[in-house]
């Protein structure tokens, strides 16, 4: 076992994601408290040129293959696994994305390497990980048993601008054997323009499960409308068809930083505070005094939404 | 066509939890269960494609509380064979994952859909594992399958609603975000008439030999330090409270 630190850089459209900068600012931290060594694990066709991006990491491990000009699940695994494999390094550290949903589970049983997901904190030996689960209800704190371990981070669990280091880190190129892919990557699918763009507004009404059915949402509407805001939501919302994909905040939808985020009924997973936790003020409303979402906003109010809704629609 | 999809039962969240006491678990006890949301969604996308075209939907999961009852409502929605495999305790995604590998090895199949993840998958995603431990490629984050012959094409979705879209030749394991309509509801008497008319097939778990691969110290609830400050009273109170910050933040 090696003395590394192993970051898998995520990268779409040819922009590297601010996961990746939060992974390696954690990562230089940890390697510069333990002497250890961080590197970037880049995969892609020509494109060599991200490295110039990746200066918080001392070195970029590259594999150049033309199955990984686009991304593809099984590729990107057989080439993390094969060069994980070569250098066996104490830490891989992979985002707990959609891409790297499909990677660190796949590498931990390829390689019989310990895997702890959902980690929204490290300590700097390594030895303790905090993952976030039950909705962001509980934190677990775990320690790997074996030498080595994969670790799924939580967007923005860690400040990118740490990592965001540009530079020229030495380039080792690698190469894996992805003969036999099953999987073959089609197409990008933008998403469709909406009537309103929540990332630009000001003020946000956002609805959670607790509006209970599409037949609330004018009560909500209502209340954007007096405020000059408009409405966003949870993914359930739109998961049940009753507002679309446009107007979805989180990790598979959009990032707001509007200056007032007021949730209605939505619990505060952390697939949801992924997407909202940088607004100037959040007022949350939801009945239940434990919801996590608590623990994000500035400003609490326990109280069924519809008794909230109507009474501060009164007062504007 | 064949389809298995695993199911398990997870701690309802809406319900308050406990810890244990000795600190590192949920106090179980009392735990209400019910189906995790996801799988229910795999379920749902599973139903859908065999009303399509026709299929073998197998519904499979680890014995567990309640967990007869969630596979008998599979049934009730329309699940062909219900399995359960003893013998496991399941507490860890690999364990579960390799128990279920064991099961599904002698099993025909086209394509393994189960949820994209769990409140409980510390150590990762069931879907993933259990693809490697059989070997099978795998892609997660599913909001769309369409199936033809020995190839299936899926939707996977990324951040800010972008989607990107495979093919690939099955068997394969999916990990399923959302199905493309809400999962179906089942009324309880109809839930019962499926408990008298099926059988669940019982499969031991086999050699599994797996674990999570950590340790847990100690489980708590989160405290970022910074907190809401709470507003009290009544709901005409709380909302004159939050007209004065409105005002005072100039919003309104
Ligand atoms: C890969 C992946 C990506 C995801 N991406 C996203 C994403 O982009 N955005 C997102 O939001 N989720 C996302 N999720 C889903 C996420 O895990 C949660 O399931 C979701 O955020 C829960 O939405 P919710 O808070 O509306 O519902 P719930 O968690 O069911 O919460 C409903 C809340 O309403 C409260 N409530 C009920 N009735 C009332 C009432 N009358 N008055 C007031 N409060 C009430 C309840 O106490 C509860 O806290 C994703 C999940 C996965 C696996």
């Amino acid at each position: 076992m090696s003395n590394q630190i192993f970051v898998v850089v995520e990268h779409l459209k040819g922009k590297i994601e601010d996961i990746t900068f939060e992974m390696l600012g954690k990562g230089k931290e940890m390697a510069d408290a333990s002497g250890g060594e961080l590197v970037a694990v880049l995969l892609g066709s020509g494109a060599d040129g991200m490295a110039g991006q990746l200066g918080a990491a001392g070195k970029v491990i590259y594999v150049d293959d033309a199955n990984l000009a686009e991304y593809n699940p099984q590729a990107y695994c057989k080439a993390v696994a094969s060069v994980v494999e070569a250098n066996s390094p104490k830490m891989v550290l992979i985002g707990n994305t959609s891409m790297g949903m499909d990677i660190a589970g796949g590498v931990s049983v390829d390689l019989n390497i310990p895997f702890v997901a959902y980690a929204s904190g490290i300590s700097n030996d390594g030895g303790t990980i905090t993952s976030a689960l039950y909705g962001g209800k509980m934190n677990v704190d775990s320690s790997p048993s074996g030498d080595s371990v994969i670790i799924s981070v939580i967007a923005g669990s860690f400040p990118a601008d740490a990592g965001r280091v540009d530079g020229s880190p030495s380039v080792e190129t690698a190469s894996a054997d992805l003969s036999g892919l099953t999987i073959q990557f089609k197409q990008l699918i933008e998403p469709e323009g909406g009537d309103v763009d929540i990332t630009q507004q000001e003020i946000l009404i956002s609805v959670g499960r607790g509006i209970q059915s599409d037949e609330n949402l004018p009560l909500a509407e209502e209340l954007a409308a007096k405020l000059g805001g408009a409405i966003s939501c949870s993914r359930p919302i739109v998961d049940s068809k009753w507002l679309s994909k446009t107007r979805q905040v989180g990790k598979s939808g959009l990032k707001v930083k509007p200056k007032l985020y007021l949730a209605l009924g939505i619990s505060g997973a952390p697939e949801h505070i992924e997407g909202m936790k940088d607004a100037d003020l959040i007022i949350a409303v939801n009945t239940d005094p434990k919801a996590p979402i608590f623990d994000y906003a500035h400003y609490g109010v326990v109280q069924d939404l519809f008794d909230f809704i109507p009474a501060l629609s009164g007062k504007l | 066509m064949n389809i298995i999809v695993p199911i398990k039962q997870v701690p309802d969240l809406v319900e308050e939890l406990e810890i244990n006491s000795d600190g590192t678990d949920l106090d179980r006890e009392w735990l209400k269960m019910k189906l995790n949301e996801f799988d229910d969604h795999a379920l749902e996308e599973a139903l859908l494609m065999k009303e399509d075209s026709g299929a073998t939907v197998t519904t499979i999961a680890l014995d567990g509380d309640d967990i007869d009852k969630a596979l008998y409502a599979a049934a009730a929605k329309g699940a062909d064979k219900l399995v359960k495999i003893t013998g496991v305790s399941g507490n860890s995604t690999h364990e579960a994952a390799k128990a279920m590998a064991n099961a599904i090895q002698g099993m025909e199949y086209d394509i393994i859909m189960t949820g994209v993840q769990s409140v409980d998958d510390r150590d990762g995603q069931l879907a993933v594992i259990l693809a490697h431990y059989l070997g099978n490629s795998h892609v997660s984050v599913v909001t769309g399958v369409q199936a033809s012959g020995g190839s299936v094409t899926v939707q996977k979705e990324y951040g800010g609603g972008m989607v990107a879209e495979f093919e690939a030749s099955t068997p394969i394991v999916l990990g399923i975000q959302a199905a493309r309509e809400t999962p179906r509801y089942v009324p309880v008497a109809k839930v019962r008439r499926a408990q008298k008319s099926s059988t669940i097939e019982e499969v031991a778990a086999g050699d599994v030999g797996v674990d999570a691969g950590s340790s847990v110290s100690k489980m708590y609830k989160p405290d970022t330090g910074a907190g809401a400050e709470m507003i009290g009273g009544s709901a005409e109170d709380q909302a004159n409270k939050i007209m004065e910050l409105l005002s005072q933040k100039g919003i309104k």
